[in-house]
This record gives structure tokens, C-alpha cells and sequence, in this order.
């Protein structure tokens, strides 16, 4: 990056500003300028029919002070991402852990736990319903229980997590296996020899030789997190107890109610929190190139 | 109402992509097509102009009721672009500003006058002053904007009513209230015997807006009810104070932990017998097996307040509009002309059992045991409502009560604040 500018030849320069031409107005066109205009309509009270009418910041003090969904599904939100990070993801990482040690039958253990993967969540929340649901869900049918686990705000959002950590472990921990297949069986050995106890070797030795898989693991949780959205449309449509910035979003500005200035400034406020992270992410990784 | 047919397109997976965009109308000068068949050749250059039906029709038996309809539409060529139920009113917005179809399908009321009042549909009191007559007064209403000219044409429609089996009532000795009171003591009766008096369901958000509908307009009227949906009174006024207290009381009968359950399996219940009666529009007989339905009747709401007795009810009107940039104005009205005829909503009534025919000058006769009280409900109610998602504005439906509705029936005792809740955020909406 800091290198001395160079003498590029006129052809050099004409494929240069084609080529990045290119790319940087696919990225404005597709990428920022769509940003910006969220932006802006989130300070007016457009519907997509009517004259552009600025608001100014009015938008979102209606969103905080006088939109019970939304604290609702930031907090979700929170929830959820604490949930996939501190629960799931470890989870996904002991599987992963036990199945490498070539477990008897670990083979269908390794399917059973990769096989809701390659479903989508919306099926999942398909899925969900034929276990939680009240009157014929399977959960109710086989404990006798009474439980409404679906129309229940107050637990609705952590049984659809569960669904949802259903498939992150699976998905965590093909990852993890296959990071932990690529670990030197030289660096156990040597582990061991200098008297690690199991525990000690795993976190001393080989978790940091994991890092790179880490990383990407820490990657897809916040992504799974914060795109979160079919499972719980799935369900009821992300309302009453499981709403979530994206549904609000959609809610808002898709459909006939064609609120789009104020769903807008709720899919700010999910920008900014997604750039957080961006932002988070890439300056561990411009550091570490330095 | 959107909720509800999405989910059933779900679940038939009827979904069909937006067919092929309308092709441009071949517009020749031409007269009005009706008028034509006398004066035909004198206008020469007169061809043909092709009509565009955008319909939402999407579900196979309203499909097959629209495609027989207009078979005997011959005064123009017509195309029809179907497109899915849910996303044509979703994208009703866009559609209308964009290209859209000459006529297509819409709902009366509110829905209709916002659209109007944007300048996006045809005036069509000229056609409603030659089949005015074949309409009562009510679907006029329900037909004319805000500055009194008509807009759209009402097609059929279906009452909301609390449902209930025959040979379970008479078996029990269940007789019909007629006052609040009779109905509580006539739920607790049914608790006695085993039963979960008052199905209900409320997952998918829309269900319960039909209890508040029947519950407001019963205690506190028509006007007072319209007035609310159109957003000049305020909900923390002690009258829709009442109408939630009312309905706490009443949610003890309902069936528990509604939230979690869709209006088909609550329609299912009924059907089993286990629960006494349901509160819900006709299309409840959609989950009877057709050995069962004979056994399906109803009865409107009882009375709370007498001032206004069973005066309204909840009957939601399906039909048609001009849209403003219609390019063959003559043969769209020409076609809505047809779809105001008695025989044309005959033959969609008898295909489809769910609905009844607008036109008062359609034949009841063909119709089922169940459509016949249908009618008789309706033609004996002073005011029609057509359903809170369609009596106010989309956003506010959809975003506020929707919400506000499943908080309630989650936490009932907690009124004040969430009338409160609802107000603030009706200001924002309505401003």
C-alpha cells in the first residue's frame, strides 16, 4: 500500500481507471447510493405515493419513544446474537471437538448434526412449528405439557432460538472440523509429551492454531444474527414477542403500508449496528497485516 | 385481510408468478363499447380495444370463478394478468403508478377512498347511474369516495358472524343470545359441559381485529366506529376504553393461548366439537369437510349497547376499479358494466360458496343453506362495515394494531398504557 508511486504507461492507466471504474460505480450504484438514499428518506415521512415531506430526526423519536416493537426487537436482536455467539457457537465447537476423536459411529453422529444445514430457516421455522406449536406440536404431545411456546411472548423468542441454534451448531461445527483436521497432530504429541493435561493442550494449543477458522466462525455468527429474519416470519411474521430490526424493516417499508421513511430510519439504526461490527472486523485485520 | 389469503396461497402453494405484463391497449377512438352494438359500423374506425383485468384471483377457486365470469364478457378482447393475492396488495402502490392494467381487483371502503383521493381511479358514477338501482344503499356508501362520486364496483362479498355447529347446539339444548349476557352465560354453560366456549386465534395478527370490530360497533355504533378507523377520535376516549374492558371480560371464554394458534386450526376445533362457537368470517366453512358444512350456522353478535342493537356488522366487499391510467376508459367500463350484472355474480357465487353476490338483483336461489343466511344477515343490517384493515389505513393497521391487539390478549389488564401506546403512535401516522 505504501509503495512509492510508480510510472504507469497511458495504456497502464486507461485499464486502471476502466478497470476500477468499473467496480467503484457498480459499488456506488448498488451498494452506497441505495445506503445514502435510506439515509435520507429516514428524515421524511414518505409512503411512496405522496409529496416528500421532511421530518428531520422525527422519525426516530417516534421509533424510540413511541414504537413498542422496536426496543422489542432490538433487544431480540441482542439476544440472539448473545445466544448463537455464547451458546451455539461453543457448542458447534465441543461437537466438533468429541467428533474428532473418531468416536464409534461418529460418521452418523456428523450427519445428524450437519443434517439441518443445508435447510433454510424458513423451513426451519416450518420445522419449529410442528414441534412448539400448542394444540398438535410434538413438545406438548410427548411431555403432557400445556405450554402455548409460540403465542407466549415472554419464552416465544428463546424456543426459536433453540430452532435457530439447531442449525448454527451443525453449520459451526463442520467448520470447526474441518480447522481441527488440519491441526498438526505433531503439536498434541509434543503437548503431551511436556505433560498437558487433554484440557490444557486443546486451549493452549490447539484453539490458537485455530484462529484463522475462529475468525470466519465469528464472521458467520454476527452475519446469522443480524440477517436473522425468515425463521421468525416464518412462525407468525416476526410479531408478538419475536420481532427483529429486519422484520420492522420489512414490516414498514414492504407492503401496503408503505411507511417508508420510518421504516427506513429502523434499517439505519440496523446499519449502524452491522457497521460496528464491520468496522470492528476490518481493523483487526488491516492491523494484523501491518 | 391480506394476512389471512397469504397464508391460505401458502398453503395451497398456489403461488403464481405476476403473468405476462399487459399488453398496450389498441386504442381507436372508439365509443362506449356497450353502445356500440346498435350504432356498430356507422363509427367505422371502432375496432376492437383490447381490455387489461389486473386480478388477484390467484387462489384456485376464486380463479376459476373470475375465468367463467368473464367468458361471457364478448364486447371487447380481454387479458388478464393474474398475479398472487398477497403481492398484488403489496405492490398495489407501484402498480397503480406504474402501468396498470385498465381494471383491476379492490376492495370497498377505506382501501378504495385512498386511492381515489390520490387521483389513481376513474370516476365511475356514470356507470353506477344505470346500475345504481341493482345495489342497496349500504354497498352504495361503500362505493363513493370522499367527495362523492363513486369509484368502484362491488363484486361479492362475505359476512362475519360467530359460527357454531347445529347438531352440537341441539344436542346440548344451546340456544341463540341475544344480549352480552345471554352470550357469557351461555359460554359458561358450555364450560360446564366440557367445552372451550369461544374458539379464537390470533397468530397471524388479523383475527382478532374482527372482535374489535363487532365489540366496538355494538357498544358504542357505525359512526363512532368509522370515525376511530378514519383517526378523529382518540383511542384513550373512555368508549374504546369500554370496548377493551368489555373484552377482557370476555377473553376468559375464549379459547387459551390464542397467540399460538392460526384461524384454521381455532376453524378446526369447531369442526371437531370442541369448542362451542367462533367469531370469524364465512370462510370458516373452508375447514368443514363438505359432508359437514349443512351442519354449519351462525348467528350475528348480540346486542351490548340498545341504543344500536345488531345494527352493523363486519362484511368485507371484493370488486373493481378503474384505474386512473387506463388506456381503453370505455371498454373498462364496459367491463365493470358486466361484472354489475346479476348473472355474472351468480355464477361467481355458486362457484365459490364462500362469498355472496353484491347485486341485490341476484338470484338467491342457487345459493347454499349457509349463503342464504348470509344474505338475510346482511340485508337486514343498517351499516356495513368492511373490516378494520380495510376501514383504516394500511400502516396503521398493520404496524399499530396488529401489535397492539396481540400485547392485549398477551397482558389484558394493562389497557390504559397501550391505549396510550396506540394514540402516540397514531398521531405519527395520522398527521
Amino acid at each position: 500500500m505504501s509503495q512509492k508511486a510508480r510510472r504507469y504507461s497511458a495504456r497502464d492507466r486507461a485499464l486502471l481507471i476502466a478497470g476500477l471504474g468499473v467496480v467503484i460505480t457498480l459499488n456506488a450504484a448498488l451498494i452506497w447510493g441505495p445506503t445514502l438514499a435510506s439515509v435520507v428518506l429516514s428524515a421524511t415521512d414518505w409512503n411512496g405515493i405522496s409529496e416528500i415531506r421532511w421530518l428531520g430526526g422525527e422519525n426516530y423519536h417516534d421509533l424510540a419513544a413511541e414504537y413498542p416493537p422496536f426496543w422489542t426487537a432490538v433487544r431480540n436482536n441482542v439476544l440472539w446474537l448473545g445466544f448463537l455467539g455464547l451458546l451455539a457457537t461453543p457448542f458447534g465447537l465441543f461437537c466438533a471437538v468429541l467428533l474428532d476423536r473418531r468416536l464409534a459411529l461418529s460418521r452418523v453422529y456428523q450427519s445428524a448434526l450437519y443434517l439441518p444445514v443445508v435447510l433454510s430457516l424458513a423451513v426451519v421455522g416450518f420445522i419449529a412449528q410442528l414441534v412448539y406449536s400448542a394444540d398438535y406440536g410434538v413438545l406438548n404431545a410427548v411431555t403432557g405439557m400445556r405450554t402455548d411456546w409460540l403465542g407466549d411472548s415472554s419464552i416465544n423468542i428463546w424456543v426459536v432460538m433453540v430452532a435457530a441454534g439447531w442449525r448454527h451448531v451443525g453449520y459451526v461445527m463442520i467448520i470447526y472440523l474441518a480447522g481441527l483436521k488440519a491441526v498438526d497432530p505433531a503439536l498434541k504429541e509434543a503437548a503431551a509429551i511436556d505433560g498437558a493435561t487433554e484440557t490444557q493442550a486443546f486451549f493452549r494449543v490447539v484453539f490458537p492454531t485455530l484462529r484463522p477458522v475462529n475468525v470466519i466462525v465469528l464472521v458467520i455468527t454476527v452475519i446469522e444474527a443480524l440477517r436473522a429474519f425468515d425463521i421468525v416470519y416464518a412462525i407468525n411474521k416476526g410479531r408478538n414477542g419475536l420481532e427483529l430490526l429486519s422484520v420492522l424493516v420489512t414490516e414498514n417499508i414492504v407492503g401496503e403500508a408503505s411507511r417508508i421513511g420510518f421504516g427506513s430510519a429502523i434499517a439505519v439504526v440496523l446499519l449502524v449496528i452491522a457497521l460496528g461490527f464491520i468496522v470492528t472486523y476490518l481493523t483487526q485485520i488491516f492491523r494484523e497485516d501491518r | 385481510m391480506i394476512q389471512r389469503l397469504s397464508r391460505r396461497d401458502l398453503m395451497r402453494g398456489s403461488l403464481l408468478g405476476a403473468a405476462a405484463f399487459g399488453v398496450p391497449a389498441i386504442l381507436a377512438g372508439c365509443g362506449n363499447p356497450a353502445e356500440r352494438g346498435a350504432a356498430a359500423p356507422a363509427t367505422g374506425a371502432a375496432a376492437r380495444g383490447v381490455v387489461t383485468l389486473g386480478s388477484n384471483a390467484s387462489d384456485e377457486v376464486p380463479k376459476k370463478a373470475l375465468d367463467t365470469v368473464i367468458k361471457a364478457f364478448t364486447s371487447n378482447d380481454l387479458k388478464i394478468n393474474t398475479v398472487d393475492h398477497n403481492t398484488f396488495q403489496e405492490n398495489i402502490n407501484r402498480y397503480l403508478r406504474g402501468t396498470p392494467d385498465d381494471v383491476f381487483t379492490w376492495f370497498a371502503g377505506y382501501r378504495m377512498q385512498f386511492f381515489a383521493e390520490q387521483g389513481l381511479a376513474v370516476d365511475i358514477s356514470d356507470v353506477w347511474q344505470e346500475i345504481g338501482a341493482d345495489y342497496t344503499p349500504a354497498f352504495k356508501a361503500a362505493s363513493t369516495g370522499s367527495d362523492g362520486k363513486q369509484y368502484f364496483l362491488p363484486f361479492t362479498y362475505y359476512p362475519w358472524a360467530v359460527f357454531y355447529r347445529k347438531s352440537l347446539w341441539q344436542e346440548k339444548g344451546y340456544e341463540v343470545p341475544a344480549t352480552l349476557d345471554e352470550f357469557t352465560a351461555l359460554a359458561r354453560k358450555m364450560k360446564a359441559d366440557g367445552l372451550s366456549p369461544v374458539a379464537f386465534a390470533d397468530k397471524d395478527g388479523w383475527p382478532a381485529m374482527g372482535t374489535f370490530d363487532i365489540l366496538n360497533m355494538r357498544a358504542n355504533g357505525y359512526d363512532f366506529h368509522v370515525s376511530l378507523m378514519a383517526g378523529k377520535e382518540t383511542w384513550t376516549d373512555p368508549r374504546v376504553k369500554q370496548v377493551f374492558d368489555l373484552w377482557r371480560g370476555l377473553l376468559e371464554h375464549h379459547q387459551e393461548a390464542p397467540l399460538g394458534r392460526t384461524w384454521q386450526e381455532a376453524a378446526q376445533s369447531l369442526q371437531q366439537k370442541k369448542t362451542g362457537m367462533y367469531l370469524l368470517g364465512m370462510f370458516v366453512a373452508q375447514q368443514f369437510p363438505e359432508s359437514d358444512r349443512d351442519d354449519l350456522d351462525f348467528f350475528t353478535f348480540p346486542e351490548i349497547n340498545p341504543q344500536f342493537g345488531t345494527d352493523s356488522i363486519d362484511a368485507p366487499i371484493d370488486g373493481y376499479m378503474v384505474s386512473a391510467k387506463a388506456k381503453n376508459v370505455a371498454g373498462a367500463k364496459a367491463l365493470v358494466k358486466h361484472f354489475a350484472q346479476a348473472a355474472s355474480q351468480n355464477v361467481a357465487t355458486s362457484l365459490d360458496p364462500g362469498t355472496l353476490a353484491a347485486s341485490s338483483k341476484a338470484d338467491t336461489g342457487g345459493y347454499s343453506a349457509l349463503q342464504k343466511r348470509g344474505a338475510e344477515l346482511v340485508s337486514g343490517a343498517a351499516h356495513i362495515a368492511q373490516f378494520l384493515d380495510r376501514d383504516t389505513r394500511p400502516d396503521f393497521a398493520s404496524t399499530v394494531m396488529i401489535p397492539a391487539f396481540q400485547r392485549f390478549i398477551g397482558k389484558p389488564d394493562d389497557i390504559d398504557a397501550l391505549l396510550r401506546d396506540v394514540e402516540a403512535q397514531k398521531a405519527n401516522i395520522f398527521r
